[in-house]
């Protein structure tokens, strides 16, 4: 197994189960198991165990490895700098190992056969990729400054639907040239990679690829920060070399370059850092100063938040999986609660996972009165207050 | 043992109790030497009638149980000796209550160390507790009930010391309040009443199962300063501690020594102020009562660089956890010798001896505890977990230290199995008697985390 050598380091210190100031448990899969073996530290102690035959491959043990959000909290909090940055990556692997074996649990391989044959996870015609834009008339990709790419949930779930349109309107508003791939859009197999499945990314990236230089594409904007960071570090590794953007980066040009003064009402919001734009790619302003421009909010921040955000649960596939969901400490629903606890009216995101795990939160806890999750192109259009 | 997972089930709900390969696997072990020991089941119970269901259980079927927080002694205090049931009790980890006026909080015995940090740090920010170098997710009841120390420890001693009251599953089943809750709603001291918790601090887990309880807080002042004195003379230290801890100024004094800067000993002495006069104040008396040695030109002040300051003030110490990685294969263990401070010239110089014999770079931390009333000398070993004649040479080192702790008339502290039969083999004779009657009493069955403090 890749990264095999790392394994043994780990002491099991369970730095990696916390934030920066130990409030509380960070690391979603931890959180939401609570045995020690769903840790970071007990996922590197498994994977030696297996290594060394100590233990067999289980159900178990698959639901343990595949329970990990690829969040990144382990990486960022890990205290031994010689080999933290590949924790991650030696999970990957471990993955890897299981998908090899074909000891994945069901909803894993129903994950990976729907983007083999469908080009997402949905199984959803790939004909009805562009149904969100329908009304907007938006321009195939055909030379334009940018395409924006908006992936699967963009593309067939109602919330990812609804930030896509927001975003799309936001950018023709702000006279941003722009074009979409419409069916011939596919998934950008972020997921795959965090779940393993390392054959069928690069079949995935390598066709991604092609089909953004056969269009000419040079910069891409992408509406979620999974695919951002694929394109953005695992494409280029694949030779596929695009300046890439995530859609806040854009927002952040349209409106987001001075303070402004609020007079009269203003609404408290909170931003949740997506992992995969915050940990995975040190950016945590973009949004904030959308935000920050906007009349009348004020934002107020989470006890855990920037490097120390909590996931909302849904990364590693498992927006799809479910793996983590159901119960009251489930990530999602712990970090809705958390947005709540800050006075906040409304949760903003800038991710189309996210969305879809906080709105699901939102209703198990019964609190959608009190709180709202929106979207950060939803909030500008909407020009809160 | 008989299958009782279906009845834990319905006690704790099924997603938290496991039989699975890879449960057993991972609490059957700790991060130091000591051999993995296999649990039959683990459970994590979220309320005190939850784990009082749990032992009833127990006792009824005769299964041993092990309690389990942080899991971080090294000394595999947590290896379930005798199979049964490892309860993890880190779901209970409600903070109760804090007392502002009278300086205590009440939590669950799950809390852990850096949770109650955060906590205070949020809501009472002019309090801390002391907070020991261990990793941040040991929990605030496993390293009372092992007579833990840390940031506070010269001016507060022993965590148990700032133990003022604790709610107890008895191994029978029964709920016990001791110290002053038993008696008033106030958590507030253990006298004046019989002092019964000395029946659970220092045994292992033995003797019931702590859900609850209240430590003392002290003021967390805005202003933090460290100074480090170094002396070649081991023979020195004693005094030195002796006389800095007189100045009653320091809130934790350490002394370190390490292969990579031999024949040195450095002095920490940690102090905190609330104002930046006070703080001047409180360094020119350290410096003070220190002088002597300066004149004698046997030791001397030596320049804490900002960056290294950072690292001294960080609470808990983060590069104490790094030193596992100093043989690039994740593993140390620590003899922790709780020993009078006139020892320390001896205990030190016994140190480079066991480490040279065994040809393992040394490693020795000190933590004063009290004023100078003993301290916690710390052999610590690191070793590479891949590597099983790493790992052997260790357990000899370890063992060796035992011996030779005990010799000079120290006391190895949260000592691994085999090194509490060699404090028994030291012990009165009448105390250990004592001991057994007493356990015998409150724990007939024989079922709390057995193997331990036997011979
Ligand atoms: C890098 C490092 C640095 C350390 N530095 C320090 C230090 O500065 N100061 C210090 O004091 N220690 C230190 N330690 C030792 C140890 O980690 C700590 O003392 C720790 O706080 C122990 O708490 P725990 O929750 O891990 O206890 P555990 O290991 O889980 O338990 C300790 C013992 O108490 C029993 N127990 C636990 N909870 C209960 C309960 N609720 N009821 C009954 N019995 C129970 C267990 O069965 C076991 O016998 C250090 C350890 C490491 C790895
Ligand atoms: S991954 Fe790093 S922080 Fe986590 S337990 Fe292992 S060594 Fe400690
Ligand atoms: S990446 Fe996130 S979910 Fe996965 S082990 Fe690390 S902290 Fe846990």
């Amino acid at each position: 197994m890749e990264y095999a050598e790392i394994l043994h380091r780990c002491f099991r210190c369970g730095f990696c189960k916390l934030p920066s100031d130990y409030t509380d448990i960070n690391c979603p899969s931890y959180l939401k198991f609570k045995f020690e073996t769903y840790s970071p530290g007990g996922r590197m102690w498994l994977l030696k165990a297996w290594l060394n035959k100590d233990i067999k491959t289980t159900p178990r043990l698959a639901e343990i490895l595949f329970s990990c959000t690829a969040c990144g909290n382990c990486v960022e909090h890990c205290v031994f700098p010689a080999f933290k940055e590949d924790l991650l990556n030696a999970f990957i692997a471990g993955k890897g190992e299981l998908v090899n074996e074909k000891a994945i649990p069901p909803k894993v391989r129903d994950y990976f056969e729907a983007i083999y044959l469908h080009g997402n996870p949905f199984k959803r015609l790939r004909k009805n990729r562009a149904n969100w834009a329908t009304e907007l008339n938006l321009e195939s990709f055909s030379g334009q400054t940018y395409l924006f790419y908006v992936g699967c949930l963009g593309s067939y779930d109602e919330n990812g639907q609804k930030m896509a349109y927001h975003t799309a309107k936001l950018m023709i508003d702000g006279g941003v040239s722009f074009g979409i791939l419409g069916d011939k859009e596919s998934c950008d197999g972020n997921e795959v990679r965090s779940m393993g499945e390392m054959e069928l990314f690069k079949h995935i990236a390598e066709k991604n690829i092609q089909e953004f230089r056969n269009a000419g594409v040079e910069n891409i904007i992408t509406l979620s920060p999974h695919a951002y960071h694929s394109f953005k570090n695992d494409y280029s590794q694949l030779g596929g070399h695009f300046n890439v953007y995530h859609y806040s980066h854009i927002l952040k040009d349209l409106i987001g370059k001075k303070e402004a003064v609020t007079s009269g009402t203003s609404i408290p919001v909170t931003f949740h850092d997506p992992c995969y734009l915050g940990r995975h790619n040190n950016d945590y302003q973009a949004a904030r100063d959308v935000l920050r421009a906007i009349p009348g909010i004020e934002l107020v921040e989470m006890d855990r938040t920037m490097n120390n955000a909590l996931c909302c649960g849904g990364g590693g596939g498992n927006f799809y999986t479910d793996i983590l969901g159901g119960g009251p400490d489930s990530p999602a629903r712990v970090r809705v609660r958390e947005a709540l606890e800050t006075g906040a009216e409304v949760l903003v995101v800038a991710c189309p996972q996210c969305i879809l795990m906080f709105e699901d939160a939102i209703k198990s806890e019964g609190i959608s009165e009190k709180l709202n999750v929106m979207d950060l192109s939803e909030v500008v259009q909407s020009g809160l207050p | 043992m008989k299958n009782i997972d279906k009845e834990l089930a319905d006690i704790v709900g099924s997603e938290f109790v496991s039989n699975h390969p890879e449960e057993k696997f991972i609490y059957s072990r700790d991060m130091g030497t000591m051999e993995p020991a296999f649990p039959d089941l683990v459970v994590m119970p979220n309320t005190t009638e939850e784990i009082q269901k749990i032992v009833q259980l127990a006792n009824r079927e005769e299964i041993p149980i092990t309690p389990m927080g942080g899991g971080l002694t090294l000394s595999g205090l947590v290896r379930p000796l005798k199979g049964g049931i490892v309860m993890d009790l880190k779901r209970m980890n409600r903070i109760i209550a804090v007392n502002e006026k009278s300086r205590y909080v009440i939590t669950e015995a799950g809390t852990s160390q850096g949770m109650l940090q955060a906590y205070l740090k949020k809501h009472h920010p002019s309090l801390k507790h002391s907070v020991p170098d261990a990793p941040p997710i040991a929990t605030i009841a496993g390293n009372v009930l092992i007579h833990g120390s840390g940031h506070i420890s010269q001016s507060g001693g022993f965590h148990s010391e700032m133990l003022n009251g604790m709610e107890v599953v008895m191994p029978t089943g029964e709920v016990v309040r001791i110290g002053s809750c038993a008696t008033s709603p106030y958590w507030f001291s253990r006298a004046p009443l019989p002092d019964l918790a000395g029946l659970f601090l220092g045994w292992a887990g033995t003797t019931g199962i702590v859900t609850k309880l209240a430590i003392k807080l002290y003021p967390n002042r805005l202003f933090n300063d460290v100074k480090a004195f170094v002396t070649e003379d081991s023979e020195q230290v004693a005094e030195v501690i002796h006389r800095v801890t007189g100045t009653q100024v320091a809130e934790d004094v350490n002394v370190v020594m390490s292969s990579r800067m031999p024949g040195f000993q450095i002095v920490f002495m940690t102090y905190s102020a609330d104002t930046k006069e006070e703080l001047t104040w409180k360094r020119n008396l350290i410096r003070a009562s220190l002088k002597k040695f300066i004149d004698d030109n046997v030791g001397g002040f030596m320049v804490v660089l900002p960056v290294l300051k950072g690292d001294f003030l960080e609470v808990p110490m983060k590069n104490i956890t790094q030193f596992a990685d100093e043989m690039q294969g994740g593993g140390f263990e620590y003899i922790g010798a709780i020993m009078p401070i006139e020892l320390f010239s001896e205990a030190y110089r016994t140190g480079i001896e066991i480490a040279d014999h065994f040809g393992i770079p040394h490693f020795i931390i000190v933590r004063v505890v009290g004023l100078g009333h003993c301290m916690m000398f710390a052999y610590a070993y690191a070793f590479n977990r891949a590597d099983e004649a790493d790992i052997k040479k260790v357990q000899a080192a370890l063992e060796d230290t035992n011996r030779k702790v005990l010799q000079m008339g120290g006391i190895p502290w949260k000592a691994e199995a085999p090194a509490q039969k060699q404090i028994i083999e030291h012990m009165d004779p009448n105390t250990f008697a004592l001991m057994n009657r007493i356990r015998a009493v409150l724990d007939p069955k024989g079922i709390m985390n057995p193997g331990n403090w036997e011979v």
